[in-house]
């Protein structure tokens, strides 16, 4: 007998992943898997091999002329316009026609009977080039005076430059963060099936399917109504499907309308890295005023971005660095902004955490700066500058909600922090090539969209009259657990057991005009957007069965299976039959929107977050200083998800999070030659971790925890900000490093930490550099 | 005779082609042809385990099942084999339930996106297949051919100790086949000869070693393909034509590992894994530098021979296999002439191999008792990485003196190569600090490396000499001298 207090997977129980045995099994169906229409054709991508060109002629003939090929399309093959930013902006063409902006920039597409035959009719295209003059980074950039993709931003609080001058001590640094590629395990695919006039179906692998069907709709030059845009699951995302899919989907459906075929484009996973974005990264100059107790007087710094050559999302991505510059720690003055460059690179787009990484490893070199210049543990640099409730961001939005010092204690003791470190201390003391380092980092990270229209959610339920419910919400499944999640919520909603929910794809025809499942939103705007579906039904149901049974509505209770009727229990399948036979409606439309927030670009202020989420981590690492291999011996984590929806899946967004910062700190990196050719274009030369590489980890949800605001059964968001407890092991290897010069000295380890980025510290602080 | 079909076994069924070109990869196959989707593309260079399948094929008489990444695995090369995919994998009782492998995965929370699934609930089928007890370690190792981005490994970790806990081996599909398949595997061989193409894209099998000899005679340019571990991407990522290849991981007298008095035979058949068990016997100090090579599904298809036969400047064996003093015998016809390995390696891109000629076997003179044997690979990531430094080191010490000393390097000059300098300061020095010392300086005047992607040159001669450091640092006199 099963405990009948709640249903099996009511919001708050670890059950597994809505998908977990279908993928087990192999069935779990992607876009690929997707038995195609008959008569199918295969696209190809033709890419540029030159960094910043002039196309002086682009010979299309011999691609034509090769097997297998049905059309070849080009920017003169698109009806409508020939730009998919997803900011509006006519920087971001489908195809390249006059000027080639970065290496591995699509010119054409070839479309063919096989995926073969196209790839290999692309290589045969002649395309005669002028160079121009090339910048690959933001440093280049700027000493070119290239312009900004975007508006810059700059947030202010106090007199930055006067507070620096007044300050007791200052330093002054750089700070060079690498970016990442996704390396979602699906690469980009689209599957457009031409319909009726100008109707269009596309099955794409995105994060964003309301983003597709605006693109395809211009693209094509049709009205939204004739695009529909669906996607069941993906092979995960990240932020690489927020907007990078609009290629995909594009050239797809052009595809489809030339020739009045379905057609599919999967890229191959080298012209996956190739031609699509990645997390940005920084070149960050800055000036830190403080004293010698290690407080914090004024931080000034300026956030240079290789966004590459287009906008794409650029904008609110380096805005948000500026948002997460503080981390957890209070700046009396703080001046920073952001400098959006253009590079003759791919456009660099959203990453789990979008720009906030980025701000938070500015933050804790500030502390480390700090730390090693007073000789104190930047542990306790980082107790001293937390902010305490009260005090204003940078964006003047103030901290209302601060559980750090808590979660920190906790995180001390359970993980024994302050002997290990002595421990650390001693094992360095004896002078060998093997150091060790152990650190200990927070973080706090804004929940919301900083366009604080996207905060929106919708959601649709339909009640079948043998009891089952069918759950669509605007939030996109990619790995995260979200529809589980909602599904969760539904099911304590209804009282039921979730084996009667079926959460379909998400699709532009039944929840329309959604917003990117991204920002670690899914769950806070979808999980209410489905709740309030839920108790529209609801809220029906209890009028009609009052109304049948004469009593009042508060005596209609919604209990596990059943709903009790003035003390009645009538099972849930008999009351839903019922009312639809008194043709109560079954069906329901949800929607939310996240209240108190606001932000205004123009002043810098506002409070573009409903709360935060928090977390620390203490990471201990070995390094060998003859190579600079290392190895993270052991992790432990506290953190903060309020009252969780589901703590197996939320621990395991921790745990995943923690791993994805960690290998882009470590072994994670991007490589251009000086032609601006990306060389580290496929999981042979660019590493992200794997099991051997995990270390021993301790994770714990911080369980007192509830979120102070009205989220969906107070949860918090947790997408998102586990990636920053990897902070604590890039700190950790920078102490490792720093003790070859007896900690005198802030060794500016620049990620990612590589063993040659370590050792090359190593051996700079050795020479007293 | 020639047959002009491939055939072999495909979870439960038996398939015949006619129409197999060189090219053709098994991933395709199953996915478009057979529609078995459950096995998926994550990069088709075989770096991610997505597509991970198990190949059991007979050697010597016994079925053995391998882990194999289906994406550059050629369809031809399956001939003989029994291909197994994820769909096939099922519980013990028939009913549709979960393996216990699966089941493990579900309840350990091992998946969120899911698209590396299936390819990792076939490398830890394959591990529970062979080792019902696996240490942490020994999980972590069986996974280092699979990327997962979503979890962090440890549902994962723990699924696979958890499937361990729950057995059961003896009832598995597989396992109560096993029989059964071992005689359709050997009824399938018969010795001849196979041909078969897609129009101009043809894959010729030789029927035996002596065949490979003649048909190489008869196609001189051909390509020949051993695990298909680096030639499957000239075919996914460079859309190489490599017809006619010529396939050779089939052939059991390539497949042969031997001691011959005081001389390590490898086949060039023999693959990594295979291998393993003679470097745990007779170069134990090498084996956690076996354990870093690629991943397993690229171990047990992958070749020493082939490793050393497209002499690539940053393979894995040949530091230590020149180190170590190894030959290449290479054949051409029925003669055949044995090189030391350091020779093989003429030039970047160009090796000691006439057309028509063939590596059939390295030889590896045991070491004589006593040597110091060190084996090294300096790679952003420590596990399944190409390396940006490799550094293989012999040496003899008589009367605490270095009698002879063997280094050679990977990734610090077009070819793989010895570093005479570093040698020299070595041979006949005391074996003393300062002695590895003036080696470590030497580095410099043996090599002009190369700033690329995996390190820059300072780095790699940094830590080139650093690696000799290290080593003394390593031996029993250092320990003794660092206590005095």
């Amino acid at each position: 007998m099963r405990d009948t207090a709640t249903p099996r997977g009511a919001a708050g129980q670890a059950i597994a992943h809505d998908s977990a045995e279908r993928q087990v099994r192999g069935r779990a169906a992607y876009v690929d898997d997707i038995r195609e229409p008959a008569g199918t054709l295969h696209a190809a991508l033709g890419l540029s091999r030159t960094a910043h060109a002039r196309i002086l002629s682009l010979d299309l003939a011999p691609v034509r002329e090769a097997s297998g090929v049905v059309a070849v399309l080009t920017a003169a093959d698109i009806p409508g316009t020939n730009n998919i930013s997803p900011v509006q902006k006519n920087d971001d063409p489908v195809f390249a026609e006059h000027e080639i902006m970065f290496h591995g920039q699509p010119l054409f597409a070839v479309i063919a009977e096989t995926r073969d035959q196209a790839r290999r009719a692309a290589l045969r295209a002649k395309i005669e080039t002028e160079p121009l003059p090339q910048a690959t980074t933001a440093a280049e950039a700027q000493a070119q005076d290239l312009d900004y993709v975007t508006a810059p931003l700059t947030l202010a609080r106090g007199d930055a430059k006067a507070a620096l001058a007044a300050a007791p001590r200052r330093i002054e640094g750089r700070m060079k963060i690498g970016g990442q590629e996704h390396l979602y395990l699906e690469g980009q695919i689209a599957l457009a099936i031409p319909g009726e006039d100008d109707e269009i179906a596309l099955h794409v692998s995105t994060q964003h399917p309301t983003e597709v069907q605006h693109i395809v709709a211009h693209v094509l030059g049709v009205p939204a109504h004739a695009v529909v845009a669906t996607v069941r699951r993906m092979g995960g995302g990240f932020g690489g499907k927020e907007s990078q899919m609009n290629l995909t989907a594009a050239v797809a459906a052009l595809g489809a309308r030339a020739t009045g075929r379905p057609v599919k484009l999967r890229l191959d996973r080298d012209d996956d890295m190739l031609s699509t974005g990645k997390r940005h990264d920084f070149d960050i100059r800055y000036a830190i005023g403080f004293d010698d107790d290690g407080r914090i007087h004024a931080v000034d710094a300026d956030f240079a971005a290789r966004c590459g050559f287009s906008a794409d999302l650029s904008g609110p991505v380096t805005d948000r660095a500026l948002f997460h510059s503080d981390n957890a720690y209070y700046y009396p003055a703080v001046r920073v902004s952001s400098h959006p460059m253009r590079t003759h690179t791919v456009s660099n787009t959203a990453f789990r955490g979008f720009g906030g990484p980025q701000g938070v490893l500015l933050a804790e070199r500030v502390i480390e700066e700090i730390a090693y210049a007073t000789g104190r543990d930047p542990a306790d640099i980082r107790r001293l500058n937390l902010y305490r409730n009260g005090q204003l961001t940078p964006y003047h939005q103030p901290v209302e909600d601060m559980i750090l010092p808590r979660l920190l204690d906790e995180l001390e003791a359970s993980s024994d922090y302050r002997a290990r470190r002595e421990a650390v201390l001693a094992f360095n003391a004896g002078g060998t090539h093997r150091r060790r380092g152990i650190a200990l980092t927070p973080v706090k990270f804004g929940i919301s969209f900083t366009a604080t229209h996207y905060n929106q959610g919708g959601a649709l339920i339909h009640v079948y009259t043998d009891g089952s419910i069918q759950l669509n919400h605007g939030g996109t499944e990619m790995g995260q657990g979200l529809h589980t999640k909602v599904a969760q919520v539904v099911a304590d909603a209804f009282q039921v057991g979730i084996e009667r929910i079926r959460v379909t794809a998400t699709t532009t025809e039944k929840v329309p005009n959604t917003s990117a499942t991204a920002a670690s939103s899914g769950s806070d705007l979808n999980g209410m957007a489905a709740l309030d579906a839920a108790e529209t039904i609801k809220a029906r149901l209890v009028a009609f069965l009052a109304a049948a049974k004469g009593c009042d509505p508060s005596e209609v209770r919604f209990i596990p299976e059943h709903v009790e009727v003035a003390g009645e229990p009538i099972p849930f399948e008999e009351v839903i039959n019922n009312a639809y036979l008194a043709r109560v409606q079954l069906s329901a439309t949800g929607f939310y929107a996240t209240p108190e927030i606001h932000w205004n670009r123009e002043t810098g202020r506002g409070q573009p977050f409903y709360y935060f989420a928090y977390g620390a981590a203490v990471s201990e690492v070995e390094v060998d200083l003859l190579t600079g291999e290392n190895r993270v011996l052991r992790a432990d984590i506290l953190h903060d998800v309020g009252r969780s929806l589901n703590p197996a899946i939320d621990l395991g967004q921790v745990e995943g999070g923690f791993i994805q910062g960690m290998g882009w700190l470590t072994t994670e990196e991007l490589w251009w030659d000086d032609q601006g050719r990306l060389r580290t274009h496929a999981p042979s030369t660019y590493k992200i971790p794997l099991a051997s590489d995990r270390p021993k980890m301790r994770i714990a949800l911080a369980e007192w925890s509830e979120n102070p605001k009205r989220t969906i059964r107070r949860s918090k968001a947790v997408g998102e900000p586990p990636l920053m407890l990897a902070a604590s092991v890039l700190e950790a290897l920078s102490m490792a490093v720093a003790s070859v010069a007896d900690y005198r000295i802030c060794p500016r380890l620049d990620p990612p930490a590589t063993p040659e980025a370590i050792l090359m510290a190593a051996e700079r602080l050795k020479a007293g550099r | 005779m020639t047959r002009n079909h491939i055939r072999f076994l495909l979870n439960g069924d038996e398939v015949t082609l006619t129409e197999c070109g060189a090219r053709d990869m098994l991933l395709d196959f199953l996915r478009v042809n057979r529609r078995l989707t459950g096995t998926k593309e994550g990069c088709a260079e075989g770096d991610c385990g997505a597509c991970t399948v198990l190949v059991g094929r007979l050697h010597e008489g016994v079925l053995r099942y391998d882990p194999v990444n289906a994406c550059i695995r050629p369809l031809a090369a399956c001939d003989g084999c029994h291909t197994v995919t994820v769909e096939a994998l099922h519980g013990a009782d028939g009913s549709g339930s979960l393996h216990p492998v699966q089941r493990a995965m579900v309840e350990a929370h091992g998946t969120q996106c899911g698209f590396c699934t299936p390819g990792i609930v076939m490398a830890l089928y394959a591990l529970w297949l062979t080792n019902p007890r696996p240490s942490r370690e020994e999980v972590a190792r069986a996974l280092q051919g699979n990327l997962c981005r979503c979890t962090g490994y440890g549902p994962i970790l723990d699924a696979a100790e958890a499937a361990a806990s729950a057995g059961g081996q003896e009832a598995d599909a597989l396992m109560r086949r096993r029989d059964e398949v071992a005689r359709a595997l050997a009824a399938m061989r018969d010795g001849r000869r196979v041909e078969v193409a897609r129009e101009h894209d043809r894959a010729i099998l030789p029927g035996s070693v002596d065949d490979l000899a003649a048909a190489l005679m008869e196609h001189p340019d051909a390509t020949i393909v051993a695990g298909a571990t680096d030639v499957g991407l000239w075919v996914t990522k460079h859309l190489r034509d490599i017809a006619p290849a010529l396939f050779i991981a089939h052939l059991p007298e390539l497949r042969r590992t031997d001691v011959d008095g005081d001389t390590l035979i490898i086949g060039a058949g023999v693959t990594w894994d295979e291998a393993e068990q003679m470097v745990a016997q007779h170069l134990p100090e090498a084996l956690p530098y076996w354990h870093r090579v690629a991943g397993w599904q690229v171990r047990a298809a992958g070749t020493v021979g082939g490793n050393i036969a497209n002499g690539s400047p940053i393979g894995d064996s040949p530091p230590l296999l020149i180190a170590l003093g190894a030959e290449v015998t290479l054949r051409q016809g029925d003669a055949r002439r044995t090189v030391p390995l350091e020779r093989y390696f003429i030039a970047y891109g160009k090796q000691d191999r006439q057309p028509g000629e063939f590596v059939e076997s390295i030889r590896i003179p045991l070491p004589a008792p006593g040597t110091r044997i060190a084996a090294e690979k300096i790679s952003k990531r420590p596990d399944s990485d190409i390396t940006a430094v490799a550094m293989g080191l012999a040496l003899t010490i008589e009367d605490g003196r270095i009698a002879t000393a063997r280094i050679a390097y990977g990734g610090m000059a077009g070819i793989p190569r010895r570093a005479p300098t570093v040698e020299a300061a070595l041979t006949g020095a005391p074996l003393a600090e300062a002695s590895f010392e003036a080696a470590a300086q030497a580095v410099a005047q043996d090599f002009t490396p190369l700033s690329d992607w995996r390190a820059s040159a300072d780095y790699r001669r940094l830590v080139a000499g650093n690696l000799i450091r290290r080593f003394w640092l390593s031996q029993p006199e250092a320990q003794r001298e660092a206590a005095e």
